[in-house]
């Protein structure tokens, strides 16, 4: 079993579940109803892509290793997910922003992996890209409105973007394990910068300038913020061990 | 002999219907993908139509047991990825159950599927009143696979299946 692999796929997976899982807070609670749909059927794909990875990920694993036991019951430590998707939610414009730039990572990291020599891993990106395609153009869409849009909004989203562009840094930041994996961080950076830095500019917002970047998540050193989501995501399962529905 | 028994089992599961859109059976939504026999065993490969479709397993579980009641116990169900579902697959027929039903079919493909922000809404037309005169409320509807449009004359809101 190659060990590397199987935690570039749990990086990948463990990505898509916490912001998944972030997402889900919306639910009942968003501003209009349509876009209360829209953000709990985004969440919806990211855990349904976390799932397909996860599946592939246990087979690798064996020893009894369920898609269940990967989500339910890994440490803190354990997960991989990067500090962008495990930032508490906050305001609507706080949302959309963090979708837009981590739509947008996957958008490129995805067309990267169609060309996975791993066949699963291919045919994943691939069901999955069709879908982040919507969420780019939904997030991207909300982030102009909100940034060209009233002197609060605005307001919102430049506070949105101060308080999640220093966790921007370690979407390409590689860890060990994605080393040798087929995708090139350093060829989507220049691609992201160009995508976000678009759309940044017609949200006529003050673009960041070069500051300090946060990283650890990648390799299992996350901030205070992962372990409340997983007492509440695994409470069940610790609880009453094997559960089902 | 196998491939009589191939008919009568695409047969069975053109009974079998996705529970989110009762209208359509499995085999009008174009997900089932490959009906073989491996071993003495019958194995049904279906594609999910989004990662997240909640109606999977079920799905998979009517499969079974219907195969199951009509004389193929045992069989098996697994699931594809690629090539990713589509909506070309979706059957004329059952393209024209979903207008019947009250939701509008997916345009043929080319029409949408845009990259760029704010690209101007497709054209839609409205199942209810056949005015092409409607607009889009939410690019996501009651299930991911819709989006939800209004009827510009006759008023009424409809869910729209998008092209994917
Ligand atoms: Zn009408």
């Amino acid at each position: 079993m190659n060990q590397k692999k199987t935690s570039y796929i749990l990086h990948l997976a463990d990505n898509s579940l916490i912001l998944g899982q972030r997402n889900s807070e919306w639910c009942g609670h968003g501003p209009v109803l349509e876009q209360d749909i829209a953000i709990t059927n985004i969440t919806l794909d990211l855990v349904g892509q976390a799932r397909s990875l996860y599946q592939y990920a246990a087979s690798l694993l064996g020893e009894g290793t369920t898609e269940d036991s990967l989500a339910y019951l890994r440490t803190e430590r354990e997960f991989l997910n990067c500090l962008l998707v495990e930032q508490p939610k906050a305001d609507w414009a706080h949302t959309v922003l963090r979708q837009f730039f981590f739509s947008t990572y996957q958008y490129y990291l995805c067309q990267q992996l169609l060309s996975h020599p791993d066949a699963q891993l291919a045919a994943i990106a691939e069901k999955s890209l069709k879908e982040v395609r919507y969420h780019v153009r939904w997030s991207g869409e909300w982030v102009i409105r909100l940034g060209d849009g009233t002197t609060e909004s605005k307001q919102r989203l430049q506070l949105a973007l101060a308080a999640l562009w220093p966790y921007t840094g370690e979407l390409f930041m590689p860890a060990a394990y994605e080393s040798g994996q087929g995708t090139d961080l350093s060829a989507i950076r220049p691609l992201w910068n160009e995508k976000v830095q678009a759309v940044l500019r017609e949200a006529t917002l003050d673009l960041p300038g070069e500051t300090f970047m946060h990283s650890g998540g990648k390799t299992g050193v996350h901030t205070e913020h992962l372990g409340f989501i997983l007492a509440e995501m695994q409470y069940m399962q610790r609880t009453y061990p094997g559960c089902e529905w | 002999m196998e491939n009589s028994n191939e008919i009568k089992i695409r047969r069975v599961l053109e009974q079998i219907h996705d529970p989110e859109i009762p209208v359509l059976s499995i085999t009008d939504m174009g997900i089932v993908r490959e009906v073989k026999e491996e071993a003495g065993t019958w194995v049904i490969s279906i594609t999910p139509t989004y990662s997240g479709c909640p109606a999977m397993d079920m799905i998979a579980a009517s499969i079974k047991m219907e195969l199951s009641a009509q004389g193929y116990p045992g069989a098996e169900v697994r699931f594809v990825l690629s090539p990713a579902w589509t909506t070309d697959w979706m059957t004329e027929a059952g393209k024209e159950k979903l207008k019947a039903y009250g939701i509008a079919p997916p345009n043929p493909r080319q029409q949408v599927c845009r990259d760029e922000l704010f690209a101007p809404d497709e054209a839609v037309q409205c199942p209810h009143c056949g005015s092409w005169h409607t607009a889009r409320i939410s690019e996501f509807g009651s299930t991911a696979c819709k989006a939800l449009y209004r009827c510009e004359d006759c008023k009424e809101p409809f869910d729209y299946f998008k092209c994917h």
